[in-house]
């Protein structure tokens, strides 16, 4: 692979688990992601599909306990087991990320300044006033009013969304090559989610920050991924360029995702259209497909996990069936 | 927060009254009085000793005199030391308290935070362990055994400090009564902040830190200090009280000019004005320390700030 082609970031074989009991949990199972430059990749999943614990895996910040294996190279060097100092100064500097719950990731006994410049003054060396000065010109980018002020307020003083704002600001401060966003948005009232989304799109246009954007939201990503990997139970099941995926799901999860989506282009139903079942239990993965249990297309060879293959025009799919996405949606009506 | 501050030392006024009355009652009705002795007085003495310090009138005139005097800032004459008064014992034997209690806050705050917080960035490992299992033999041995034990270490074997004894303005002589009295809070303050350092660690936002990239001793000082303090403040206001109360016990040992001292004697000799006014003063400090913890807290919290 040459220089040009390699991408910013790696993950071979990325898998997170934990022991408890003497059971192996795999949060996350064999994930192989390749992000590239100013590309934004969006991670799809429900709660406990993994997809939290991948993000932290690349930085390296899984709770004790977790043993993570794999591979994970950003621009060609492995991070996975790389010395902690040398983590510490990529995080935040390189590799930035914008946690889910504006409340309990802000620190309550600090000002929203301190918590913003404490970054950028360690990795860039920055005085504490011009890092304040930066600090107000970020939150202004945010679209936070009076950014002087707002730096000596302290968090409870902010309403949710300005809160998810300063959370963005914050990993935007060293101005890193890849923004690591976990559900930015779900702690959010619907409105406030649009403008956080619209500022997010508006940023990568400015900055060309490559986006790593994990929801369990498919609308919320439909305007801002290139490209979106399907997780479930730990696993990608499906991954393909944004609109191909939304025009043709060829996995029936991700069909069934997209079911469940509310359609503004059609009358809406009486009922929104739901998978049945819950999401996996990690404890009591199936032996086969994880997908299986819930699945309309469910068969016998589905008692055999299959694997991710590549297929054309840059999709991947793990499912055993390969009938066009009509049938798969013929399957879904079904139910 | 002026309000607050003002409010509160309002309230203590009628506290301190209640205290002062409660113990003045019960020592009036406790039986024996302060002259009272085996060897038989001449009535006429006796008399003449009743009518000066007013003991012959009826309870509750002398309870009037005593608010009056009280009132003035006087506590009254001591019934057993001739000639002085309790404003004049308390002004000699308090700053010798003072002394060695600050000393022994001070010293079981600066080890008892920094063995908390080594303990809890690695818990379950040896230096976790090893200094909780400390810190639970040093709760556990009373301060009439490890004062003793102080002693015959550092001054009868060691001779590198003084035995006993008070010497105004001598580190020396302060160092070992205030190391006895120290110890146990040392031991609670190491266990308090590990489990309240533990306990904040493992807070979202102290993620959201390391994933700014700060190093580890960042994290803890800038942003898991504070809110490990929030449990260490309210301990600190029942610690406290408990260096002034508990220092009678170090005082004795130790043999020092304390009012510690001064309390115990008086109660046995029936000075009631010296155990009174010592009682007021004690309740006194311990409103002003609880203000005073109340004041840390919202120094501390800028969300307990927001509400006062």
């Amino acid at each position: 692979m040459t220089e040009a082609q390699q991408p910013l970031l790696q993950l071979r074989g990325l898998g997170v688990s934990y022991y408890r009991s003497g059971h192996e949990l795999r949060a996350v199972d064999t994930v192989d992601l390749g992000l590239q430059e100013r590309e934004c990749l969006g991670i799809v999943g429900e709660s406990g599909s993994g997809k939290t614990q991948l993000l932290l895996a690349l930085l390296g910040l899984t709770p004790p306990g977790a043993r993570v294996s794999g591979s994970i190279r950003y621009r060609g060097e492995e991070l996975l087991g790389a010395p902690g100092a040398r983590l510490e100064a990529i995080r935040g500097r390189r590799i930035a990320i914008v946690f889910q719950d504006p409340m309990s990731a802000l620190n309550p006994y600090l000002t929203i300044g301190t918590q913003l410049i404490e970054g950028a003054r360690r990795h860039l060396q920055l005085g504490r006033r011009p890092a304040l000065a930066r600090a107000a010109q970020l939150l202004s980018l945010v679209q936070i009013d009076v950014p002087a002020e707002r730096l000596r307020c302290y968090p409870h003083e902010l309403s949710g969304g300005m809160r998810q704002r300063v959370l963005i600001a914050m990993a935007l401060m060293c101005d890193p090559e890849i923004l690591l966003l976990d559900e930015p948005t779900t702690a959010l009232d619907v409105t406030v989610q649009a403008q956080v989304l619209e500022l997010l799109r508006a940023l990568r246009e400015r900055t060309g920050v490559a986006m790593l954007f994990v929801t369990h939201d498919l609308g919320a990503l439909a305007s801002m991924a290139d490209r979106v990997a399907v997780m479930y139970g730990g696993r990608i099941v499906e991954m393909a360029p944004a609109a191909a995926l939304y025009a043709s799901p060829l996995h029936p999860y991700t069909a069934g995702l997209l079911r469940s989506l509310p359609r503004l282009d059609l009358p809406l139903p009486a009922r929104l259209p739901s998978i049945p079942g819950q999401p996996p239990d990690l404890a009591e993965l199936p032996a086969g497909c994880a997908f299986a249990p819930r699945c309309p297309l469910a068969h016998e060879r589905c008692v055999t996990a299959p694997e991710l293959r590549q297929l054309p025009q840059a999709r991947a799919l793990a499912c055993h069936y390969s009938g066009s996405p009509a049938q798969v949606d013929a399957a879904w009506l079904r139910t | 927060m002026l309000r607050f501050l003002l409010r509160r030392l309002l309230t203590a006024i009628p506290t301190l009254l209640v205290i002062g009355t409660l113990a003045f009652m019960l020592l009036h009705l406790t039986p024996g009085g302060p002259f009272d002795s085996d060897k038989v007085l001449e009535p006429r003495i006796q008399h003449a000793i009743e009518a000066r310090y007013h003991l012959n009138e009826p309870v509750w005139s002398q309870y009037l005199r005593y608010l009056g005097e009280l009132a003035h800032g006087d506590f009254g004459p001591s019934f057993q030391y001739r000639n002085t008064s309790v404003n004049e014992l308390i002004a000699q034997g308090l700053p010798v308290d003072a002394a060695i209690g600050s000393a022994a806050m001070l010293l079981a705050l600066l080890l008892g935070c920094a063995t908390g917080l080594v303990a809890a960035t690695r818990p379950g490992s040896w230096r976790d362990q090893l200094p909780m299992s400390v810190a639970m033999l040093g709760i556990s041995v009373p301060v009439f055994v490890t004062a003793p034990l102080l002693i015959l270490i550092f001054a009868m074997r060691l001779h590198w400090l003084p035995a006993g004894d008070w010497v105004s303005g001598s580190w020396r002589h302060l160092l070992l009564p205030a190391l006895a009295l120290a110890l146990p809070y040392t031991a609670y303050i190491a266990r308090i902040v590990r489990s309240a350092a533990i306990d904040a660690l493992s807070q979202p936002y102290i993620r959201s830190a390391r994933a700014k990239g700060l190093p580890m001793h960042v994290i803890v000082l800038r942003h898991a200090l504070r809110p490990t303090l929030m449990p260490l403040v309210s301990f600190l206001g029942p610690a406290l009280a408990g260096v002034l109360t508990g220092s009678i016990v170090v005082e004795q040992v130790f043999g020092l000019p304390g009012i510690g001292h001064l309390f115990v004697t008086g109660a046995l000799n029936r000075d009631y004005t010296v155990v009174t006014g010592i009682t007021i003063v004690y309740g006194a400090l311990i409103i002003a320390l609880n203000l005073l913890v109340d004041l840390c807290y919202a120094w501390i919290d800028p969300r307990v700030r927001a509400r006062t």
